[in-house]
């Protein structure tokens, strides 16, 4: 698992963005840029070399799904890894992000254990 | 008046009901009310029977009850609601968010530091120390959730200020009615994207990562 990858972090919340950066320099993932919505993850995405997206759901203008659908409708990015961490935890937005192209989910409030499991699962599929 | 007349009454008036909670859902009008009174008296010609005093002493005591609700509802004082209890609300709300946003960062803030201390530390201490700060690291995500569930219950004071303006609205003498019947809401597609934007659930109504991870699972 290449660590070096530019890891796309994707919150409105600030102290989410912070909590997932550091959780991620733990796991040695030190590449990492932040977005505060889909659209602007969006434009940073076309405009750099990501090998991992990590994105909320709930976010205005665009949502993490949308950023998602997005991502998977752009011929160069379209394979590019997409976890969604989100409060969303209803078994339809799970189903709607899987049918969108998901590559994992994780259900806020998650522990470093889990993030580490997914990341490690998501990129070695990659 | 003879117990089939007063049972033809009965069912007149239930049949008015009935079309008018069909057109107006459950919000009927006082004129609406009133319309059927008129009906009802006009029913009654010549020297009122015993029964038929006893229901137009029913009929005007519905009067009187929607003559006290309508003072009522004046006395309300709507605006208040509207220009000072609800604003307030979602101030003192939005300061709650923005004061544990601020306890987050300082929190963060010192476990930045305790990170930088014990990186040069080996050893099982260093371990536990940085175990520590990851459980921390943890903990603090308790504030987006908080914010969502705040922005949640600020979105509910908004639903219940904009009813209580129809309601006033609807009783008011002299003021025109204001969409005297209520736009129905119409229940999203349970997929649509405004149906996904929930927030966090309350415990015991959403799934877990356990049951997420199954449900992913099964789609491969």
């Amino acid at each position: 698992m290449d660590k070096n990858i530019n890891v796309l972090i994707v919150d409105d919340y600030k102290t989410m963005l912070r909590i997932i950066r550091n959780l991620l320099r733990q796991l040695d993932f030190h590449n990492v840029d932040e977005a505060t919505d889909g659209a602007q993850a969006l434009s940073m995405l076309r405009a750099g070399n990501y090998g991992l997206v990590i994105s909320d759901w709930n976010m205005q203008p665009m949502t993490g799904l949308q950023l998602l659908q997005e991502i998977r409708a752009d011929s160069k990015l379209k394979n590019l890894p997409f976890i969604m961490v989100t409060a969303e935890s209803k078994t339809e937005n799970v189903i709607a992000a899987k049918q969108a192209g998901v590559s994992n989910y994780i259900v806020k409030p998650f522990n470093a254990e889990t993030l580490k499991e997914k990341i490690e699962k998501v990129l070695v599929h990659a | 008046m003879p117990e089939g007349a007063r049972e033809a009454i009965g069912d007149r008036i239930g049949a008015r009901l009935a079309e008018i909670r069909r057109r107006h859902r459950e919000a009927t009008t006082p004129e609406a009310v009133a319309d059927i009174v008129v009906e009802v008296l006009a029913t009654m010609h010549g020297d009122l029977s015993g029964p038929q005093a006893t229901l137009l002493a029913e009929v005007e005591q519905i009067g009187r009850t929607i003559a006290a609700a309508k003072r009522e509802i004046a006395a309300l004082r709507v605006e208040d609601i509207k220009i000072a209890f609800i604003p307030s609300a979602t101030d003192e709300l939005d300061a709650i968010v923005e004061a544990t946003a601020k306890a987050t960062h300082e929190i963060l803030d010192s476990c930045e530091t305790l990170e930088a201390v014990h990186a040069g530390l080996n050893g099982p201490d260093a371990e536990a120390a940085q175990a520590a700060v990851t459980r921390i690291y943890e903990a603090c995500s308790f504030q987006d959730i908080t914010g969502q569930r705040i922005t949640k219950v600020v979105r509910t004071l908004k639903s219940i200020e904009e009813r209580i303006e129809r309601i006033v609205s609807t009783f008011s003498d002299g003021v025109p009615l204001r969409d005297a019947a209520p736009t129905a809401v119409e229940p999203e597609p349970p997929t649509s994207p405004a149906s996904l934007l929930n927030g966090p659930q309350l415990p015991g109504h959403g799934v877990d990562q356990a049951e997420i991870d199954r449900l992913l699972a099964s789609f491969d």
